[in-house]
Order: structure tokens, then C-alpha cells, then sequence
């Protein structure tokens, strides 16, 4: 039985232009992005259009979101593997962060609060440069992107694909989480990392401090739209492409697949390490849970629901799917699962373009 | 050589049982005094079989004793006796309360226990053994070994024998010594090395000491075999679940291809099921509660398996071929599954009983004991398995799957119809993991989440067997259960799970297509 990918591949990047053009996308970032910290601060309380510091945060994550949905879909989307690891990637970038804040919030050699609770005397091996901000800035990288580059060699060397890298994927994201659990392992456990207070001397509390998060985060998204955008046009993004439709004629015309695939695998796992990163700045809480089997797959559903193989789709999904997490978790908390539950089937079933698909029909369907 | 000696033992002690038993117990003597001789009273009263020694004792613990230079008094409430004539009387003036000390008590106690071990009841003698292990020295010998001798109940009476020779242990004789080490050597108990050791600190006797350390190691080594033999079990029984988990998965995954998400929660919907069915035994049947099982069984599989017909009609049906697609919807699947049985039944767990049959165990070695409700499940799995191996190679629906898994245009062809045949295989997939989900009830929590633990290993196991086979099943979910159990012991539970799991990724990448049957044509899409 021969898969049907080549029937079922969404519609390529260039077709996005029809409904949106890129600079437009550009744009609506950009405003959000500067049009927030502005309402917060100048626009009084109480106004229709003020913006509530809780609005703000809740608007971060979801930019931090988006930024794992487009490292997703530069892999799912553009070169037709799924990854379902992608929470490992963002909790490792996360945790990374974390050990610069938990060290700075327990003060000049002052050990974390959960290693003086687990009765430690000293920091373990892992924790050596953790009071240096610009090595854990590295390691944000480095760490992810390691990971991903030792992973993906030995998995695409294998041309393990398809549902075989899902699963082995799932199965490392899950042993990892197994792994952070553990006290032993020396990343606080169960509660992982909280109660941060201040990053590089600046407190993290602070309303300003916080907007300028916000701003940093929708720059850094906006940079990493314009660097896929840039792969995606690029003869390296078509030979993603070409990868994802039919590798193996793209081997049969000499390339090499596993180098497109590796650099593209470690450049997504980069992507979500700094996202993770920049959510434990705004959030202020890391733990095991971001790596479990049910968040790594969420972030697939974002991709699925704004639309796979398009760059602004999977941002619009992630603001889309956790907008209404956000507002279903405040109104009618029992009734969230069915929701994202019903978003997986009918978005697989009925959407496979996702809503940028179902624009677009409805588009030429009103302009013919 | 050692019976007779034991006989030899014995006929003395009746001998001595015999003289002492004309003579008139001092209860004054026991009551009163320094605490030394109230214990060699208590000791000498012991030897004689009054049968008012026990009542008394049990006074004297519950501190119902008065005591005066003219008798002793039992204290019931308002009502008092004079305890030595056994009648009526009015407390004395000078009557004072006995106290015991600590000394006295574990003395009174351990006499309590050595009466007792008369008692016709066999529930009350056993729980004097099991004082006695605790307390007896080598003074209460003589009286447990009348008891052992008129012990009937064949396991009370090997124990009454180990505690008879770790008794003998501390004996004056060396010859004794020897004998009881002899007889220990073949009870392979933790606690029976630890007294083996510490007589062998204590001993100096050089023959003594020879055997004693001859006794120690068949002690360790058979501890060891039942320590190696429970390891086996449970990585057995990890495994029987194991595979009793993927079986289902075979099916769905490995011959239909289709990436079943929600299997852990379709094992989580038979566990439900049964719980059901359970309930309902208890509000209408409580007379054959024992029995639940019987109809649980076929109704987590029929439940499970409609739920499974179901979902292949509604959702599966559209994504063959799209085996990413089938896995984000058999996800959302599983979590509309998970929040339905949340929403019906509580986020907490609900508690699922086993019935009588299945509690317990069977104590193999001192320590080495298996749980019945866990051999109950590796017969369980080795039925399943049976019956499904049945199913697909000797039914014309497991020929209609196998055909239609192999070539579907063909089987069409000639008439098999190809839509029924995947809703049935479907189903079948789904029924099996209900009744993975009926076995789990009966051994561990019963809750919302259950399906998610199990539904990464029941992945791993059925890739790492091999696709589209049973047999790489069943090697694979064993491997992995006595290899995850055969780590746990050196490493503890969870990272010999964090090994297992980054082994079998990285055997993964060693052998993909060795493992995933993928071959001629098919084999590159």
C-alpha cells in the first residue's frame, strides 16, 4: 500500500501569497508587538482598549507558543517529519534559563532553594556555569541544538521517518521527563524551577520589565519569521520541500538528504530552546511537565490548525488554539479536553490546510 | 541422628514435666517481689500445666492483680476474688496493686504466648509463634517443645521447629548448637541469617563455628535463588502486561498501520468497564462478588470493542494511508475519551477489588512470595495471546485480515469486503485492549490516566518486536519486562525505565527496516 503523501501535500508556500502577502504578515507582528506595551502603559485603566498586565503575560506565552509552532512547522510542515520531541527542545532551552534565575535568586554562592530543601552541599558538574548569564544563554543553545544534532544524525543515517520518528521522538521526550523528575538529577524535580527574582540585576516582577519581554519575544518571533521565510524561498527550503513530496527522488538526483534534514532538524530544536527560554522569563515557572507526551503533540495541533507548510498559519494556530485554552480554562474548564480533542479530528479530518486552507477556499469561493 | 537426639530431648522434658506437676503454684510469689524472683516464680509455674496459669497471667497484664500478705486479689470491676481459694472476697485494706516493670511485662507476655500454645484454637496458637519468634529464649525450650510435639497444623509445626532450633542456638551444649544450625541451614529466611550471624560473632567453638558458617551460606544462597526467581517473576509479570497492552496494538498498528493514540485509553475504557460491572455485582449480586470477574471479562472486550467499531466508522476510516494525520486524531481521540470518563466518573481513582480468589499469594520461599492476582495475569496474557494467534490464523475473519492487510485491491477482488473487515480488525484491536485494561484494574489504580502510562511502552514494544508479527510481540514485551525489572535492582524503577526506553530508541536506529518488516516493493514508499 503506497502512501498518499503526494495527493494529501498542503498547498507549497508560495500560494500563501494569494491571501496574505509576507510584509503584511511582517506588519501585523510588528504592530501587535508595539501596539501592546503601548495600550498597557498609556492607555488608562478601566478604558475598552487597555490592556491588563495579565493580558500581557498571557499574550507573551502565546508569542512563545508561536515560536514553537513555526520551528514545528519548518520540520513538519516543510520537510514532512514529525516531531514529536519538540516539548524536550523547549524545556531543555527553558531549564537552561531556569539555572541562571535559580542561581541569581539564591544570591552569590548561595545554593537554589530545592538543592538546600534536598540537603546538597555542593552544586553538581551541570550546574558549573550556572552563574554566568552569558554561558547559559549558550548553553539555551547549545543544549537543544546538541541534542537534536546527536538525535537526528543517528535517526536520519537510519532513514528512520514517518511514524517511526514520531514514536522515537516521543520515547526520548518521555524518558527525558522520567529523567527531570528525579531529584537525583539535579533540576529540582517535580516543581522544576520557580520563584525567579531577577535577571541580570533587573527584577523580573517589574510591570516595564515585563513589557520589555513582550517586545523582545515579538522581535525575536518576527526575526524567526523572516529567517524562515527566507529558508522556505531559499534552494535549500526546496529541497525540503522535495524531501518531504519524494525523498527518495531527491536522493536518486544525487543529493544527500540527511544534511538538509539534520540542519534543519537542529535549526527547529534552536528555534524552540530560545522559545522555551524567553517562557521561562515571562512565565517564571519551569518543570517536568512541558515534556510529556500531551504538550509535545498540542504544538502539532497548532501547526495542523493554522495550517501546515504555510509560515503565518502555525502562528495564527498557536494564537488561536491557546486564545480559546485561555478563555475555555476561565469559563468551562471540564469542557477544554473535548474542544482540543474535537480540534485534532476535524482539523485532520476535514481541514487538512488547516484555517489558512479554509480562508483561502472560502476566498475563491467569493472571488472567483 | 538429630530426631533421636531431639526425642531423647523431649522425653526428658515430660520427665520433668511429670515430677513438677503435683507441686502448688506460689501466685503470690509471681505477683510480688523483687522482679527476679517473680520471673523464676513465673518460669517454674509455667513447667506445670495449671490450667489457671493463663487467666491469671492475663490478669496480671491487664492490671487486675491486688496483692497482701494474706492472698491475691483479681479486681473485675467492682467485683473482687480471692484468687488462690477461687471464690468471692472482700479486698483486704492492705491490698496493694501489683506493678509490673517492662522486665516483668515482655515476661508476662512471652508466658502468655507459651500457654497459648496449648490452645485448641489455631488462629490464637499461631499468633503465640509469632510472639515467641519475637521474645522466647533458650528457657522457654522445654515448653515449645511440648508444643511442637502436639502441634497437629504441619506449617505451625515447621515453624515451631525453626523456632525450636534458633532457640537451640544459644543452647549450652555445642552439640545442640550444631544440630540447630543444621536444621536452620535449610530455612532460607532473612531473619534466620541474621541469627546465624550474630551466633557466629558470639560462637568460639571451633566445630560450632565450621557449621555454623557452612549453615550461613546455604542460608544466603537459597535467599539468593528466591531473590533471582522473584526478579524472573516480576519481569514476567511486567512483561505479560506488556504484551497484553501492545497485543491490541499489533493488531491496529502492526497489520492495519494505522497509529492508534488512543489505545491506552480504550485500555482505560475496559478498566472502566469493569469497574462497572463490578458495582453492579455489589448492589445486586453481592453474593457472587467472587465471580465478577467471569462476566467482566467479555464485557470490557464488548465494550471496548464497539467503542473501537465506532471510532474506525467515524474517524479512523478517513486517514488510511495518513499515518500522521491518524495519529493527531486518534490523539484528540484519547483526549475526549479521557475527559467523557472524567466527566462521568470523577478525576479520582474509582476502586476495583479483586475478588477472593485473587488475593493473596503463594509463598514459594520465606522470601519469595507471588501475588495470585499476578499469575492470574500472565495466564491471562498467555490465553489472550493464545486466542488471538487462534483468531488471526484459523478464522476466515483473521484470513480476511491477513488478506486484506497484504493486498487490498486483491482481497476486494474476490469479494472479501474491505470496509467490514477493517471496522472488525479494528474492533478486535479495541477488545483486546479492554481486556488489558480488566487485567490492570485487578493490580493496579483505576483512573482517567491510566491509558497514558502504557501507551509509549506499548509502542515501543510492538516496533521493537517488529511489525505485522506476533511472535515479535511476544519476545519483544518479555525482553523488555525482565530487562526493565533485571536493571531495577541496580539502578532503581525509574532510570531502569529511562534506560530501557534510550536502549530500544537507539536499537531503533541500529536495525529500522530489520525490525519494521518492510519488504520488496513496499519498502521504499
Amino acid at each position: 500500500m503506497l502512501p498518499t503523501a503526494l495527493n494529501n501535500s498542503p498547498a507549497g508556500p508560495l500560494s500563501t501569497s494569494r491571501l496574505l502577502r509576507w510584509w503584511q504578515v511582517l506588519l501585523a507582528l510588528w504592530v501587535v508587538t508595539m501596539l501592546v506595551p503601548f495600550l498597557n502603559l498609556w492607555v488608562p485603566d478601566g478604558h475598552w482598549l487597555h490592556v491588563s498586565d495579565y493580558l500581557v503575560s498571557v499574550l507573551g506565552k502565546m508569542l512563545c507558543y508561536a515560536l514553537c509552532a513555526l520551528a514545528l512547522d519548518l520540520i513538519w510542515g516543510y520537510t514532512g517529519i514529525l516531531s514529536l520531541g519538540h516539548g524536550l527542545f523547549f524545556a531543555l532551552g527553558g531549564y537552561a534559563m531556569g539555572m541562571y534565575l535559580m542561581r541569581e535568586a539564591a544570591g552569590p554562592g548561595a545554593l537554589p532553594a530545592f538543592m538546600v530543601f534536598l540537603d546538597w552541599k555542593a552544586l553538581h558538574w551541570h550546574w558549573g556555569f550556572s552563574d554566568s548569564l552569558v554561558v547559559q544563554l549558550l548553553l539555551v543553545l547549545v543544549a537543544p541544538g546538541l541534542l537534536a544534532w546527536v538525535f537526528g544524525y543517528f535517526a536520519f543515517r537510519s532513514r528512520i521517518k514517518g511514524v517511526y520518528f514520531s514514536i522515537i521522538t516521543q520515547a526520548l521526550t518521555y524518558a527525558a521527563m522520567l529523567l527531570f523528575f528525579r531529584n537525583e538529577t539535579g533540576f529540582g524535580g517535580n516543581n522544576g524551577f520557580t520563584d525567579f527574582k531577577s535577571l541580570a540585576g533587573v527584577p523580573l516582577a517589574e510591570p516595564t520589565t515585563r513589557l520589555w519581554l513582550f517586545v523582545i519575544t515579538g522581535c525575536v518571533l518576527i526575526a524567526f519569521y523572516l529567517l524562515a521565510r527566507w529558508i522556505v524561498g531559499s534552494k535549500f527550503g526546496r529541497l525540503l520541500q522535495a524531501i518531504r513530496d519524494a525523498e527518495s527522488r531527491v536522493m536518486f538526483t544525487g543529493y544527500d538528504p540527511l544534511r538538509y534534514k539534520l540542519a534543519i532538524w537542529v535549526l527547529s530544536a534552536l528555534m524552540c530552546g530560545v522559545a522555551g527560554a524567553l517562557y521561562v522569563l515571562q512565565v517564571g515557572i519551569i518543570n517536568p511537565s512541558e515534556m510529556s507526551t500531551a504538550a509535545s503533540i498540542e504544538m502539532a495541533v497548532w501547526v495542523a490548525v493554522g495550517g501546515r507548510a504555510t509560515l503565518v498559519g502555525p502562528i495564527l494556530g498557536a494564537f488561536f488554539v491557546n486564545g480559546t485554552k485561555s478563555v475555555f480554562t476561565v469559563l468551562w474548564p471540564e469542557a477544554w479536553l473535548f474542544v482540543l480533542g474535537g480540534l485534532f479530528i476535524v482539523v485532520t479530518l476535514f481541514l487538512p490546510n488547516g484555517l489558512l486552507g479554509l480562508l483561502k477556499s472560502l476566498k475563491r469561493r467569493v472571488k472567483p | 541422628m538429630f530426631l533421636r537426639h531431639i526425642r531423647l530431648l523431649l522425653l526428658a522434658s515430660i520427665c520433668l514435666l511429670g515430677l513438677q506437676a503435683q507441686a502448688a503454684v506460689g501466685w503470690r510469689d509471681i505477683a510480688s517481689g523483687e522482679t527476679d524472683d517473680r520471673v523464676a516464680a513465673l518460669r517454674n509455674a509455667l513447667l506445670e500445666s495449671n490450667p489457671r496459669l493463663q487467666p491469671f497471667v492475663q490478669a496480671l497484664l491487664d492490671d487486675k492483680v491486688r496483692v497482701s500478705p494474706a492472698g491475691v486479689w483479681i479486681v473485675e470491676g467492682e467485683a473482687v476474688r480471692d484468687f488462690a481459694a477461687d471464690q468471692v472476697a472482700v479486698l483486704p485494706a492492705d491490698a496493694e496493686e501489683v506493678s509490673n516493670n517492662n522486665r516483668m511485662r515482655r515476661e508476662l507476655g512471652v508466658a502468655l504466648a507459651v500457654l497459648q500454645l496449648r490452645s485448641p484454637k489455631l488462629a490464637q496458637r499461631q499468633q503465640a509463634v509469632q510472639v515467641l519468634q519475637e521474645q522466647a529464649d533458650i528457657k522457654h525450650q522445654a515448653m515449645i517443645e511440648q508444643a511442637w510435639l502436639h502441634e497437629i497444623n504441619e506449617p505451625l509445626k515447621e515453624q515451631l521447629q525453626t523456632l525450636r532450633a534458633s532457640l537451640l542456638l544459644d543452647a549450652p551444649l555445642a552439640a545442640d548448637r550444631v544440630l540447630a544450625a543444621k536444621w536452620l541451614a535449610a530455612q532460607g529466611s532473612p531473619k534466620v541469617s541474621a541469627l546465624l550471624e550474630a551466633r557466629l560473632a558470639a560462637e568460639t567453638e571451633p566445630a560450632v563455628r565450621a557449621q555454623l558458617s557452612l549453615a550461613i551460606g546455604q542460608v544466603k544462597s537459597q535467599l539468593d535463588w528466591g531473590e533471582r526467581l522473584g526478579l524472573l517473576f516480576a519481569g514476567l509479570s511486567l512483561g505479560s502486561i506488556l504484551l497484553l497492552a501492545a497485543l491490541g496494538l499489533a493488531i491496529t498498528y502492526g497489520l492495519m498501520g494505522v497509529i492508534n493514540m488512543a489505545h491506552g485509553e480504550l485500555m482505560m475504557v475496559g478498566a472502566y468497564a469493569t469497574y462497572l460491572v463490578q458495582q453492579g455485582f455489589k448492589a445486586w449480586l453481592p453474593g457472587l462478588f467472587d465471580y465478577y470477574l467471569l462476566l467482566a471479562v467479555p464485557m470490557a472486550f464488548l465494550v471496548t470493542a464497539a467503542v473501537g467499531a465506532l471510532l474506525e466508522r467515524t474517524v479512523v476510516r478517513w486517514l488510511y494511508g495518513r499515518p500522521l494525520e491518524t495519529l493527531l486524531a486518534t490523539f484528540g481521540i484519547s483526549l475526549v475519551l479521557m475527559q467523557t470518563v472524567r466527566s462521568l466518573f470523577g478525576a479520582q481513582n474509582v476502586a476495583v477489588e479483586n475478588p477472593a480468589w485473587l488475593s493473596g499469594g503463594w509463598a514459594v520461599m520465606s522470601n519469595l512470595t507471588l501475588p495470585f492476582n499476578r499469575l492470574a495475569i500472565i495466564v491471562f496474557a498467555a490465553l489472550v495471546l493464545g486466542a488471538v494467534a487462534w483468531a488471526l490464523s484459523r478464522t476466515r475473519l483473521g484470513l480476511f485480515v491477513r488478506g486484506v492487510t497484504q493486498n487490498r485491491a486483491m482481497a476486494s477482488c474476490t469479494g472479501v469486503n474491505t470496509a467490514r473487515i477493517d471496522t472488525l480488525a479494528f474492533a478486535l484491536g479495541s477488545g483486546i485492549a479492554g481486556l488489558a485494561g480488566c487485567a490492570l484494574s485487578q493490580i493496579g489504580n483505576v483512573g482517567p490516566d491510566l491509558g497514558q502510562s502504557y501507551i509509549v511502552d506499548s509502542f515501543l514494544v510492538v516496533v521493537t518486536g517488529g511489525v505485522g508479527q506476533l511472535a515479535g510481540t511476544v519476545w519483544a514485551a518479555m525482553g523488555l519486562g525482565l530487562i526493565n525489572k533485571g536493571l531495577e535492582g541496580y539502578t532503581g524503577a525509574v532510570l531502569a525505565k529511562i534506560i530501557v526506553l534510550v536502549a530500544v530508541v537507539a536499537f531503533i536506529q541500529k536495525r529500522p527496516s530489520g525490525l519494521f518488516a518492510l519488504k520488496g516493493r513496499s519498502a521504499e514508499a
